[in-house]
């Protein structure tokens, strides 16, 4: 009468439905939390989930109860030394002895409710609403990747491709159209022989001959064949094209000595921010770490973000570097090109002149959106006034300054915003 | 007797399940126990949190409320606040029980003999159950609830469902019939019948808000008589036939939650019977189990143990005190029970001169099967679990600067803190009174409530929440009266559309 079942192998996430639909109503609530969140974050911790607090009084779901107040009685267990007729102060807070049943009615304490986002989700609402901006906005769909799709039957392929069945269709479709000529003359002569033997021997010539005609016919229905090499039909696979966006960031980094550990941190923060958006939300993107102080070079991931250099600045040789790899590797007939550059504004006096010529002469042309970010407190030098000029001559150059940790996650919001069309 | 216990280790195996159900499920039958068929269903500790926050239902309709329950639970459980329930029951014919991979053989033992027949015979035996629900056709329901709310999230979209739920749940305890008798639920019926029902309740409907011109003398009689003509406890009943401007679809949705209530209402009502019985049940049949040997000592002791925490009742002034723990109240009474019948004493015998020395089965059986928390507790609350328990009662008058003890544990007290413990566990006066009062028909259409006020207790002030929600449903103003008991309105809250 009893049955055993083992559930564990079902699907775990029942509840996940109801978890994204309090997501989805709390949406407003939990997006502030995220960007709250973001300002204690150290540059390592990005990747983790994150603790959210709702307030309490928000997520309530009313429903008619009791207050406090009025006449009641309650049982209560564990009498020590009262008597009956004893009076006592009133307990604070409800709970405890006689302060009625707050606690078992409204279900709910006053504390913010608080959860936790995974990865994921505290991503998602991270980056929610951003974007690469102009993105396939010049002709840089290209096509350099295809998918092989069906495409009926062939006549000519390789063997593996053999599809039997209509293969053996076609085969036994010749047949009966090749055997057909020879069975309605077969048939026909045998009616003949008939008459004639009604009339004559078994030797009269007439007779002899329409059993020879016979005889061949049948043989050539015997030696039509089975199945013929212009019968194989072959599954037909092409290939078609996949529009793709390719599509590379340049982070641009001073990491010279007049970055102060603080700055760096912003900086470090701000790419890593900026490397987290690309690589969750594009699957196709190149990332190129330069950084640069007198001397600018190329490096990965790990150095970019963890190395620690000191030394003059040369901006200059940062752009004259994205410049030549843009000319080597990043044809921009295939390439949208996206680059961030970070940096205290503080360069070399005569320098700063140079990067505006490089600028307008050999990146802007190229790029999709150029976004320049300075991480200082002082005053503007001869980079930002340099760079305010650039700004003039193109739209799709954006430039913001960062003071504080805090800056970090609105600025880059701004930079990265979803543009209406 | 000497025999070889089922199973030397706490490790758990199919063929071990197997096997102590068996002997469970044969003394169980020793017992008396009657039961739906069992099924025992293995799960793992995230399954059991999601059976939690769709409060225990294997197949329940989305809204964000459950994801919240969720979450909560959810977090509580990572934290270490909160350990699992290692049982969770449905009231469906088969019974499912729920056990976790996690839990040791002993354990899962107790679950079975807790679960899987204490509260099973209590499902299928005690009269409210008998009367309330039918667990033979509760998941088909279900499974129809989930599919047609699924279905209007697609029609009318995720947000206006969502919405109108809210507003539904916010009802949702006000959504029972107390003492009429519902009809029986399935799913096939439900499907066939919803179609007809829509086009019919909408006629219904529109039959109450007719706006053709009456004769006079109608019309004055009419304005004379209120409707409905009797106050309608069943807010959402009363919603869901009379509400003007609900669409078919809507009106099927209060139906649902109405549905889903009702079904639950019969276990908000025997808390400590249910949780009692099922306690009762689990410590006697282990014990049993010890007693043939079949089970070892160390079995004994970690069940003992678990057992001890399940019936720990904390002190009023203790740190862990949260009001009386069911299974400790509901235990000690059946324990009592039995105690009563076999060996009472001369004040057993001036209190229950019915049971004391009678077949303790049977009388348990009886009481088991005929009556709810409060009438139960009214019944066979004895002196000693009085006693035991130090029971005591406080009188918090608002009126009064002080608190009093009205009771204490002594000879001249125990009927009143029986009577006092029994009116706490009378669902109808813990929840507030509210009934449908009045529409005005021939005027704005408004609908009032009214809130019968007793022990002067007042309405929390989130009832102006629920009273939008009301508007919400109800399409037109709603008034909210708080009447006292001599009649008269001290407290009135409008909401306005």
């Amino acid at each position: 009468m009893s049955r055993i079942v083992d559930r564990r192998l079902n699907g775990k996430n029942k509840s996940a439905v109801n978890r994204q639909k309090f997501i989805r109503r709390f949406r407003q609530q939990i997006k502030k939390a995220v960007a709250d969140a973001i300002s204690d974050r150290s540059v390592t911790d990005l990747e983790k989930g994150e603790k959210v607090s709702i307030p309490a009084k928000d997520i309530s779901e009313p429903f008619f109860h009791h207050g406090q107040g009025g006449r009641r009685e309650r049982i209560h267990p564990g009498n020590k030394e009262f008597q009956q007729g004893d009076k006592l102060p009133r307990p604070k807070g409800g709970e405890g002895q006689g302060g009625g049943n707050k606690a078992s009615d409204s279900g709910e304490g006053l504390d913010d409710f608080i959860f936790e986002l995974t990865r994921e989700e505290f991503l998602q609402f991270f980056f929610d609403d951003l974007e690469l901006p102009n993105l396939v906005k010049t002709k840089l769909a290209t096509i350099n990747e295809t998918k092989k799709i069906r495409a009926g039957h062939t006549s000519d392929g390789i063997p593996t491709n053999i599809n039997v069945i209509r293969s053996l269709r076609g085969a036994m479709g010749r047949r009966i159209a090749l055997r057909a000529p020879y069975k309605n003359r077969i048939k026909e002569a045998e009616a003949e022989l008939q008459e004639l033997l009604k009339q004559h021997e078994k030797t009269y010539p007439a007779v002899i001959a329409l059993e020879q005609e016979i005889e061949t016919l049948k043989k050539k229905i015997e030696r039509i064949p089975f199945i013929d090499t212009f019968d194989l039909r072959y599954d037909n696979r092409i290939d078609q094209p996949k529009p793709t966006t390719q599509a590379v960031m340049f982070c641009i980094m001073d990491v010279s000595g007049s970055m102060g550990f603080e700055e760096k941190d912003m900086a470090k923060r701000f790419f890593m921010l900026l490397y987290l958006f690309l690589t969750r939300t594009y699957e196709k993107i190149q990332v190129v770490f330069v950084s640069h102080h007198t001397v600018a070079s190329e490096v990965d991931e790990e150095t970019f973000f963890y190395s620690r250099e000191t030394g003059g600045t040369v901006v200059s040789s940062a752009l004259e570097l994205v410049s030549n790899i843009i000319k080597d590797r990043f044809p921009t007939s295939d390439w949208n090109i996206y680059a961030a550059q970070a940096s205290d504004g503080d360069n070399w006096d005569d320098d700063s002149i140079t990067c505006r010529k490089i600028m307008n002469e050999q990146i802007m042309p190229y790029v999709q959106y150029y976004a320049y970010i300075e991480i200082t407190e002082d005053r503007h030098q001869n980079l930002w006034q340099e760079y305010l000029s650039v700004k003039s001559g193109w739209d799709n150059f954006a430039m913001q300054r960062i003071e504080r940790i805090a800056d970090i996650y609105p600025v880059f919001r701004k930079l990265f915003k979803k543009q209406l069309a | 007797m000497t025999q070889k216990p089922l199973s030397e280790t706490s490790e758990w195996t199919f063929e071990l399940i197997e096997t102590y159900h068996k002997e469970i499920e044969r003394i169980a039958g020793n017992f008396g126990l009657e039961t739906y068929p069992v099924q025992l269903e293995i799960i793992t500790a995230e399954q059991m949190m999601d059976a939690y926050a769709s409060v225990g239902m294997p197949i329940g309709y989305t809204h964000w409320s459950f994801g919240k329950e969720f979450v909560n639970n959810e977090k509580r459980y990572k934290r270490g606040q909160m350990g699992l329930a290692y049982e969770i029951v449905i009231n469906s014919d088969p019974c499912i029980a729920y056990l976790m991979e996690e839990n040791s053989m002993a354990m899962q033992a107790l679950v079975i003999a807790h679960a899987a027949y204490g509260h099973n015979s209590f499902f299928k035996n005690n009269y409210l159950f008998k009367t309330w629900t039918s667990a033979d056709a509760i998941i088909d329901y279900l499974l129809f609830a989930k599919n047609y709310i699924a279905e209007c999230e697609e029609r009318y979209g995720e947000d206006q469902v969502e919405a109108f739920l809210d507003s539904c749940h916010a009802l949702k305890n006000f959504g029972v019939d107390r003492y009429k008798r519902p009809v029986k639920l399935s799913m096939q019926e439900e499907k066939e019948r919803q179609q007809e029902r829509e086009e019919y309740l909408q006629s219904q409907v529109n039959e109450i808000w007719r706006t053709l011109p009456k004769l006079e003398e109608q019309l004055d009689i009419i304005q004379e008589t209120r409707f409905p003509i009797e106050p309608e406890e069943n807010l959402l009943y009363f919603i869901e036939k009379n509400a003007p401007l609900l669409e078919p679809w809507q009106r099927e949705i209060v139906r649902i939650v109405r549905k889903i209530a009702q079904y639950f209402y019969p276990q908000r009502q025997t808390q400590v019977m249910n949780e009692g019985w099922a306690t009762f049940w689990h410590y006697t049949i282990l014990n049993q189990l010890y007693d043939e040997g079949l089970v070892t000592d160390g079995f004994i002791i970690e069940f003992l143990q678990s057992h001890t925490n399940v019936v720990y009742q904390p002190d009023f002034d203790s740190p862990y005190y949260s009001g009386i723990n069911p299974y400790a109240l509901g235990f000690a009474m059946m324990s009592d029970i039995r105690r009563i019948c076999e060996n009472p004493t001369d004040e057993d015998r001036q209190w229950f001169p019915d049971i004391a020395g009678s077949n303790w089965l049977e009388t348990m059986h009886f009481a088991m099967q005929n009556f709810k928390d409060e009438s139960f507790i009214s019944q066979y609350l004895s002196p000693k679990v009085i006693r035991d328990f130090k029971l005591f009662s406080v009188l918090d008058d608002d009126r009064e600067k002080e608190i009093e003890i009205t009771s204490i544990h002594n000879e001249i007290n125990y009927q009143y803190i029986r009577q006092a413990l029994s009116e706490q566990y009378n669902l109808g006066s813990l929840e507030p009174n509210i009934q449908v009062y009045n529409v005005d028909l021939n005027g704005d259409r408004s609908l009032t409530l009214q809130h019968m006020q007793y022990n002067r207790i007042p309405l929390d002030k989130s009832a102006n929440e629920v009273v939008k929600h009301v508007a919400r449903l109800w399409g037109f103003d709603v008034r909210l009266e708080t009447v006292k008991e001599n009649g008269t309105v001290v407290h009135s809250f409008h909401c306005q559309l």
